[in-house]
């Protein structure tokens, strides 16, 4: 297989594949996830206001009010909300991404400049490396941290840095780099579903839980 | 697998739930739950990272609640749950984790951790890993009637002290009256004070009231050891009793968890909702006030500060009530750092009190309520939670701080006229 058949088989066989298992696998954990259901709670409730599921899935957004947590945990937020916001700057508003996600959907809206977004892949770069050296340094981090850890890092950065060198045109031939790069994504895809990244789809019914279990005692957390 | 080991995977199993499986599929490793809790602030030991105290759920749930789990377990990927894991456990769930569920409050994926410490104890407890100073005080509330071992004698003793000192009659058994005032063992024994107070305040708001021959005690250790079935039988003398009495309210007397037991997990231990509302004390002072029912005369003029016990603030809803209460008796009243819906834990709430292996941790958290203090430099300090109180004491005489403690109601009652006077 030379560089092009490997760019054509990653651009259809291989998307296609990485696109379904996606699909459906996140589809299957939402079902295993949810279908435990829970028990109706039978205490009176206390309402308040602002206390309530709905309230939590977008106040959880917001590090907690006048804990000092920032402070506590400086890398974790700062760099947590920066690679954050910068994942969904590249993957949502780079212009050839929006054109793949029309090929997949229809659907199409309009990107950033590519010289911004530039910037923001090399700040998210340097953001995950950051969390990344704050995870082997932190005890907590350290002690917490399993293989899937270390390997759903790996997953989310390298297509982030192979994206990033292919723009650029560095270290490798444009179309080798093209084609690992959306290698890599298929990987992140097929990854997802399977691991804690699928946090991206459950932490809204975490939110969720915790502020109506929460909510029912009128406490919003 | 031990038989008991069986019985404690059964159980896990029975309170496993879409939340918890949210929560654990959640779960980034960020740690951040750990700068909330104080068993690791003040230690420094990662092991008291919130989220890991429940890994033993974690692992069940993974093994087989997901397809990706049960492969891994099928082909020897990932091992199962072993009753010397459990026993290692015991420390991190009871002894580390007061349910004070500060960590609930940061987790940025928003996981009720807290809820899964709970649900957990339902399993260690089922498989015989809760610590025995629990154990005791749940068989001792459910032969006896109470976790320290009180009767009824000893209550009506109390009672009787209580009509000599303050000349009000305490009435028992009394059908129709609007509220049931239930105790704790360690009003009963430690602070005595506490019964005189409610007839005082009730005396003066002109409200009908009543303790209960068959219920008197609202501790709940079974809720606190995680066995849902001691919980329940605890729960529902206190209901029979209030139905039987038709009263319209039960107060739950000056302590967190008797609060949380019957408050909020009562109705889900007996299956049914309640005929009778469940207040806190302070709730009930609060409504006095307000309705002007509460008339008090002269201030304390030293110093004072308020512990917000967790389960009242942030676990039950009740902050601002005992603000209105301080103000209202209190020209010097202060907060500390973190007060409120932040409170930290006094570190002995959940049932830790009664570990007595847990005493040397307890006490080094306790350091966190010590710099607290230390900011504020009160000349007392006030709580609602005569558990609270009672750990309160220990730390601070264990760090010699000369700060006394003092029960919010009996403060409010001391400065409630004497009748005819």
């Amino acid at each position: 297989m030379n560089e092009m058949q490997f760019l054509t088989w990653v651009r259809g066989t291989g998307l296609n594949i990485a696109v379904g298992i996606f699909l459906l696998g996140v589809l299957w954990r939402l079902i295993e996830i949810y279908s435990l259901g829970r028990k109706k709670d039978l205490s009176a409730p206390r309402q308040v206001a602002g206390a309530s599921g709905w309230n939590t899935m977008f106040r959880r957004s917001l590090p907690p009010k006048d804990m000092g947590m920032v402070k506590r945990s400086p890398v974790s937020y700062i760099g947590g909300y920066t690679f954050h916001i910068g994942l969904a700057i590249i993957v949502f508003l780079f212009a050839p991404h929006i054109k793949t996600i029309q090929g997949l959907t229809g659907l199409s809206w309009p990107g950033l400049p590519s010289q911004f977004v530039d910037l923001v892949a090399v700040v998210t770069i340097a953001a995950m490396v950051v969390v990344l050296v704050d995870r082997i340094n932190k005890p907590v981090k350290r002690y917490l941290s399993t293989f899937e850890d270390w390997f759903t890092w790996l997953v989310t950065f390298l297509p982030v840095l192979t994206g990033w060198l292919a723009v650029r045109h560095l270290l490798l031939p444009y179309t080798t780099m093209l084609a690992i790069h959306i290698l890599t994504v298929e990987i992140l895809l097929v990854v997802l579903p399977f691991t804690k990244l699928f946090h991206a789809f459950t932490l809204w019914g975490s939110r969720y839980y915790n502020g109506a279990v929460n909510g029912h005692k009128g406490v919003a957390v | 697998m031990s038989a008991t080991m069986e019985k404690g995977v059964r159980v896990l199993k029975e309170v496993m739930d879409a939340p918890i499986a949210s929560y654990l599929n959640s779960c980034v490793h960020c740690g951040l739950c750990a700068e909330a809790c104080l068993f690791y602030t003040e230690t420094g030991d990662p092991k008291y990272t919130p989220i890991h105290k429940i890994e033993p759920l974690r692992r069940l749930y993974s093994q087989e609640y997901t397809l990706l789990g049960r492969l891994m377990k099928m082909v020897g990927l990932s091992k199962p749950l072993t009753d010397a894991e459990l026993a290692e456990w015991q420390e991190l769930v009871y002894n580390s984790c007061t349910l004070c569920g500060r960590c609930s409050v940061v987790c940025p994926v928003g996981n009720d951790i807290v809820y899964m410490v709970r649900k957990l104890r339902e399993g260690m407890s089922a498989s015989g890993n809760a610590p025995d100073g629990i154990k005791g005080a749940a068989n001792r509330t459910v032969t006896i009637g109470s976790p320290m071992g009180v009767k009824l004698p000893a209550v009506k003793a109390q009672m009787k002290h209580v009509e000599d000192d303050y000349g009000i009659p305490i009435p028992m058994d009394q059908e129709g009256a609007e509220y049931m005032v239930m105790l704790s063992s360690m009003e009963i024994i430690n602070f005595p004070e506490y019964l005189g107070a409610i007839a005082k305040i009730m005396q003066q708001a002109g409200k009908t009231w009543t303790l209960c021959s068959t219920a008197f005690e609202a501790t709940n250790a079974g809720m606190q050891i995680g066995n849902s079935d001691l919980a329940r039988l605890i729960v529902s003398r206190i209901v029979d009793g209030a139905e039987r009495l038709k009263v319209k309210t039960v107060i739950s007397p000056e302590c967190g968890h008797a609060y949380t037991a019957l408050r909020w997990e009562g109705a889900n231990l007996i299956g049914r909702p309640f005929t009778f509302q469940v207040k806190h004390i302070i709730e009930v002072l609060g409504e006095f006030q307000k309705a002007g029912l509460l008339k008090t005369e002269g201030f304390e003029t030293d110093r004072l500060t308020f512990h917000d016990p967790c389960q009242l603030a942030r676990r039950g809803g009740v902050i601002q009530q005992q603000r209105d209460l301080m103000n209202q008796v209190a020209k010097n009243f202060v907060e500390m750092p973190d007060a409120g819906f932040i409170n930290w834990c006094c570190g002995g709430g959940g049932g830790a009190s009664a570990i007595e292996e847990g005493e040397e941790l307890r006490i080094e958290a306790f350091k966190k309520k010590k710099s607290q203090l230390d900011a504020v430099k009160p000349d007392r300090l006030v709580t609602a939670c005569a558990n609270c109180r009672i750990v309160l004491e220990e730390g601070l005489e264990h760090y010699q701080m000369d700060i006394p403690v003092v029960g919010l109601t009996e403060m409010i009652a001391e400065h409630i006229p004497e009748k005819g006077a």
